[in-house]
């Protein structure tokens, strides 16, 4: 899960090196820590959060074999 | 054909390297073009040309397209199968017909991030704007089918009992469908209400105009 955001990311942004994310395991979710440069976040966030919101569908999406929830938050 | 840069250098193949450099791409993404092949400097000091090449970016969508999409394809248990067609400005990934449901999604959810999602990422590397649309089967074409079919019959039924009816939500192409079904009905007539992701189609009942 950590490797399939972080390659949607780096696909999405202009310094594909800046792109991290931090995995917090919950007993029923899994939280994604996303972190990308600062002039990035508008390309992971988008125009009132579409961008962020189409990543999360995806992210839910893919997750739905593995039985858990998949939180992403995009870390300022 | 868009990007391109021009290199001097003392041979062809330094003038390209320091290119490609600059591009950051590999020779197989590259297209040359020599200007000039420069000459050779009489005991490697005096006059002489440098060579002058232009090295143009290839667009490859293909590659693009796979690397975005694999690895999502791959974690939804789906077979890294696809169709890639360029056609002039229209780019469209058709994807295997094998366990749908989950690329697709509630309302088509999912496809319609994915497709967003792949329009940016090829938009990023392109220096003309190309549509990106995704697929699944025959998922859209069905879908349009079934958009059609219902326009026609709430339409008749907003006809019969004289009263508007609102849809369900919907994306701008889906509520594209609508109207455009619609557009020629002289008993009703059809407008958005809502914001986004909420936009809904309403028809409404238009009385027969008798007017004048």
């Amino acid at each position: 899960m950590k490797e399939l955001l972080e390659n949607i990311a780096r696909n999405l942004v202009d310094n594909p090196e800046d792109v991290s994310v931090n995995e917090v395991e919950g007993e029923k979710s899994l939280i994604l820590e996303l972190r990308v440069a600062n002039e990035d976040m508008g390309k992971v966030i988008g125009k009132q959060g579409r961008i962020a919101k189409a990543i999360r569908t995806v992210m839910k999406a893919a997750a739905v074999r593995n039985n858990k929830r998949v939180v992403v938050e995009i870390i300022q | 054909m868009a990007q391109f840069v021009e290199k001097e250098g003392r041979t062809i193949e330094a003038a390209i390297e320091e290119a490609l450099e600059d591009l950051n791409i590999e020779m197989k993404n590259a297209e040359i073009e020599v200007l000039d092949e420069g000459s050779k400097r009489l005991f490697g000091l005096l006059g002489g040309r440098n060579a002058v090449v232009r090295v143009y970016k290839k667009e490859n969508f293909e590659e693009i397209v796979k690397n975005f999409m694999n690895p999502i394809l791959d974690a939804m248990g789906l077979e890294e199968e696809m169709e890639i067609v360029m056609d002039g400005d229209i780019l469209t990934v058709k994807l295997a017909a094998e366990n749908i449901g989950i690329v697709i999604g509630r309302r088509g959810e999912t496809l319609d991030a994915l497709q967003y999602l792949l329009g940016l990422v090829v938009n990023k590397s392109s220096e003309r704007f190309i549509r990106v649309t995704l697929d699944v089967g025959n998922y859209r074409e069905k879908r349009e089918e079934t958009l059609i079919k219902l326009a026609k019959r709430l339409a008749d039924k907003v006809t019969k009992n004289r009263k508007n009816m609102t849809l369900e939500p919907m994306n701008p192409y889906e509520r594209r469908i609508i109207h455009a079904t619609l557009q020629n009905y002289k008993s009703v007539e059809t407008y958005s209400i809502g914001e986004e992701p909420n936009r809904k189609v309403v028809i409404k009942y238009k009385r027969e105009s008798k007017q004048d």
